[in-house]
């Protein structure tokens, strides 16, 4: 008796399964014709497709993605996943790749993506008058389309913002035990301290880091957040982070007992760093990803582009959101990012040296 | 039974021939070496990471087993309060992936934290740092302790209380009687509970990055995303699934124990009634493991989604979790398909099974050791390089990287270890006598496999789907690389928001995820309690 019952289970559990293979069949096969229609269909009503590769976060990109379907009729069609995963399917593909366009942040990966050639050059005027010179490569291969400024969270419980001057002096000895950093295995973290072996020289930087190491309250965080909670709380009085993460937690709590300092005011200003974007090299569709990069540099999807993260604009005409705003102006770093990449090794070796986790 | 002997054994060569494409691909990596960032590693940071490696090893493989055991000794032999209940409910942590379980154990004990909170509104000054190795062998032990309590639980019922019995009889207190009896006749299940809790405490990133707890995998990451140098990282990787092929091997070795359980005859189980204050240590426990387990994570999950948990029932977000369960159904369906036909087929002479077809079968089961992402990687190359031999030779369209084929053959290639170690344990219900007896009546073939091997396999068919079902849910890397476009998981979804430190928002999809996943695994508890040995002698055909 029971093995019917159990038989009869086993049955249904078939024919469901069995249903969804069938029904995931179909829906890739239907899928499939989708994009071989718009492929090869040169005279079809269908709507033409750019493919992009892209780092950053979905929810970030797909309302700008929308409109910028709605306003020119081209479907965008994008795979999210790290860089590095990006970048090594980009050179498994070759020449058979669906993706048009690249999307990443830092500029360290983008310079990378550059480098094992899988960008080709972007060849735009408009990109050229949108987006200043240090924010491109120098070979045209990509172009940044947000600034992202890493700079000092302090807790207004405890410091004096007259305490503070540079990254440099958080090496100094009164930060000792005050210090919360994030790990040196993110890139933001790397790029930095490429901007400041860019500046100081290696020696110098490692006795710098060693010193942030010796400061520290506690393990180095893995993300920015807890950095600032950490303040927050009281572990900490000071720590390293990117703008939008504070700006985050600022419109949780208004009233958030920690505040932004902008460093290095006298000297050569805040450490920005970007996301940006290039066409692939064997894209199908050059010139849809040119007409996409194209449009986020333009006034209108810049304000998005960068505000829905609460970043930075890489168009001089475009002012960020009046949030961003309210924390003031200030000198930014002018090193080409692209120089960030080249020295991004040099700066995990270095951190790995001075102890830095 | 007229076919062939090659033929026996197709599945199985086919199966290998599946996964070593993968494992070709990263020891190809070794035909040259980048020895500047392979002596970096070594100066800088390997001897960290092995220690906490070895830590996590040894921490979780204790954790485990003794919160396993414990466990299902007190559920499989004894009543107390609350034990119908915790009999299945101890099961629930196994729906929980370590990384969504490691942001939340941080979420409830950081600094910023609801526990410290209230401590601090206690008066208490002064902080912890939650983010310490004890904390992240307590996270992966919560997490893993499903997969010892889970085999050794069906070990303990299906070895009855009369062995127990005979030592008490012959004067062992209860507890020698449990050491010197019960403990070795379960060490089969005990290894392979353990060896799958290790295999996935060795190749995790996701938690022990959340804790920034640097162990081997963090070396394997660092040279890929840091370094850009995809060819180190499968090189160490290669060395990772090295050590745990030595670890496979060198059990087998030592164990000279009887791998195959004989079932008892007699199903009735005596519980043994536990009373005055044991019974309460006994429920105490179970609740201290259950709250902090799957309680206190939910409840803080559901106190971050409160705000947003309307977007559950989006038609966008319903769509992702429908297909999510999709892929896993399929997933699991294939792989218990293959692991059926690799049992009985490979194995249908029960005496003809040698250690041959145990080695190969090891071997693919092998997917289940490595990192995911490199795993996926390797998958990726393998996958690439078909795709350019396709397009080469002109046959037509490259057609497997990107495409739902691709990613149900790495699910395929990552999870036919737990999907064939259930199916292969229930397997093993099936003595030689039964075949014969068959065969002698004139019962073979397709009637033997329908009337006997499939109803007798059919538990660890369940079981080993089921498996299957949760891991794909929780499966993040491979199915970042080798989706189609538009095909996000839900786990997908989640790394999305903590990419970006979006925890609040991760919650709604690590809550969906969990509950996805605990469905089938109530339903895994259903088919366990209605047979509660894996096989009841009525399932036996009449025939």
């Amino acid at each position: 008796m029971k093995s019917i019952v159990c038989l009869g289970l086993m049955r249904k559990v078939m024919v469901v399964s069995a249903a969804f293979v069938f029904a995931a069949l179909l829906s890739a096969c239907s899928d499939q014709e989708e994009t071989s229609g718009t492929n090869h269909g040169p005279d079809s009503s269908e709507p033409e497709v750019v493919t992009v590769y892209s780092a950053r976060a979905e929810h970030l990109i797909k309302p700008l993605f929308d409109e910028f379907t709605a306003e020119t009729g081209i479907r965008v069609q994008y795979t999210t996943d790290t860089e590095a995963a990006l970048i090594a399917r980009l050179q498994t593909e070759q020449d058979r790749t669906p993706a048009d366009a690249l999307l990443t942040v830092d500029a360290g990966n983008l310079w990378h993506a550059a480098e094992v050639d899988m960008l080709q050059p972007i060849n735009s005027e408009i990109v050229r008058e949108n987006v200043p010179d240090y924010l491109r490569a120098s070979d045209d291969s990509w172009a940044a389309l947000s600034i992202r400024a890493r700079t000092i969270v302090y807790s207004t419980a405890r410091v004096d913002p007259a305490e503070l001057s540079t990254y440099e002096a958080l090496a100094d000895e009164k930060w000792f035990g005050r210090l919360c950093l994030r790990t040196s295995a993110k890139v933001y973290n790397q790029s930095l301290v490429a901007s400041m072996i860019d500046a100081l020289g290696e020696e110098r930087t490692e006795d710098i880091v060693s010193g942030w190491v010796k400061n520290l309250a506690v393990d180095p965080m893995s993300n920015d957040v807890m950095v600032i909670q950490a303040i927050e709380a009281g572990v900490c009085d000071a720590g390293i982070v990117n703008t939008y993460y504070f700006g985050r937690q600022e419109a949780e709590n208004p009233e958030i007992p920690v505040a932004l300092f902008w460093p290095n005011q006298e000297g050569r200003g805040v450490h920005i760093n970007i996301s940006g974007m290039g066409i692939t090299r064997y894209a199908k569709h050059p010139e849809l990803a040119r007409q996409l990069i194209d449009w986020l540099s333009y006034e209108k999807a810049q304000k998005d582009f960068a505000g829905l993260n609460k970043e930075y604009p890489v168009n001089p005409k475009v002012d960020p959101v009046p949030e961003v705003q309210a924390w003031g102006n200030f000198k930014r770093d002018p090193i080409n990012v692209e120089q960030l990449g080249a020295l991004q090794a040099d700066a995990i070796r270095l951190m790995d040296r001075a102890g830095y986790r | 039974m007229n076919v062939p002997q090659a033929l026996y054994r197709l599945p199985l060569v086919l199966m290998c021939l599946l996964v070593s494409a993968p494992l070709l691909m990263l020891f190809k990596t070794w035909l040259s070496l980048d020895t500047a960032i392979w002596q970096h590693l070594w100066e800088t940071q390997m001897l960290e990471l092995v220690r906490n490696t070895l830590i996590l090893l040894f921490g979780v493989g204790i954790g485990v087993s003794v919160i396993g055991v414990s466990l299902a000794w007190l559920t499989a032999n004894c009543s107390f309060p609350g034990h119908r209940f915790f009999d299945w409910a101890l099961i629930l942590p196994l729906a929980i992936p370590a990384y969504v379980l490691a942001f939340v154990t941080l979420g409830i004990y950081d600094f910023g934290g609801i526990f410290q909170t209230i401590l601090r509104s206690l008066g208490y000054q002064g902080f912890f740092d939650a983010r310490n190795p004890f904390m992240v062998v307590w996270v992966m032990t919560a997490v893993l302790y499903p997969y010892v309590y889970l085999l050794v639980r069906a070990s303990f019922i299906a070895q009855g209380n009369h062995l127990i019995e005979v030592a008490r009889v012959l004067g062992r207190s209860p507890w020698a009687a449990f050491f010197e009896v019960s403990l070795p006749a379960i060490r089969p299940a005990l290894v392979a509970g353990m060896s799958l809790a290790l295999m996935e405490a060795l190749a995790d990133f996701g938690a022990v990055s959340i804790f920034g707890f640097n162990t081997f995998t963090t070396a394997i990451y660092k040279s890929w995303i840091s370094l850009f140098s995809l060819q180190t990282a499968a090189q160490l990787s290669t060395l990772l699934l090295l050590f745990v092929m030595l670890c496979l091997f060198s059990e087998k070795l030592s164990s000279k124990a009887i791998r195959r359980q004989g079932r008892t005859l007699s199903r009735k189980r005596e519980l043994i009634p536990l009373q005055g204050s044991s019974k309460w240590i006994a429920t105490s426990f179970c609740s201290l493991v259950f709250i902090l387990t799957v309680v206190a994570p939910l409840m803080q999950l559901l106190v971050w989604t409160a705000p947003i948990i309307s977007g559950l029932l989006e038609p966008e977000f319903l769509e992702v979790i429908a297909r999510t369960f999709m892929l896993a159904a399929l997933a699991a369906f294939l792989v218990v398909v293959i692991a059926i036909a690799v049992t009985t087929v490979s194995f249908s002479d029960l005496r003809r099974s040698s250690a041959g077809s145990r080695f190969w079968s090891e071997f693919a089961s092998l997917g289940y050791a490595l990192p995911g992402s490199v795993l996926a990687i390797g998958i990726m190359l393998a996958l690439g390089g078909l795709d350019a031999l396709i397009a080469n030779t002109g046959i037509g369209a490259p057609v497997l990287l990107g495409s739902l084929l691709g990613m149900i053959l790495a699910y395929l290639i990552r999870f036919f270890r737990p999907g064939y170690g259930a199916v292969r344990t229930g397997f093993s219900a099936l003595h030689q006598n039964y075949l014969d007896a068959s065969a002698l009546m004139g019962v073979t073939g397709w009637q033997r496999f329908r009337r006997l091997s499939l109803p007798l396999l059919l538990p660890g068919v369940m079981t080993g789907g089921l498996l299957v079902f949760v891991d794909v849910i929780k499966e993040m890397p491979a199915s970042l690389l080798l989706r189609p476009f538009g095909w996000d998981t839900l786990a997908i979804k989640l790394y999305q928001l903590t990419s970006e430190g979006e925890w609040q928002r991760a919650a709604l999809p690590a809550l969906a995820l969990v509950l996805v996943s605990l469905l089938p695994v109530v339903l895994l508890i259903y088919r366990s309690r209605s047979s509660p040995s894996g096989i009841k002698h009525s399932e036996l055909p009449a025939a």
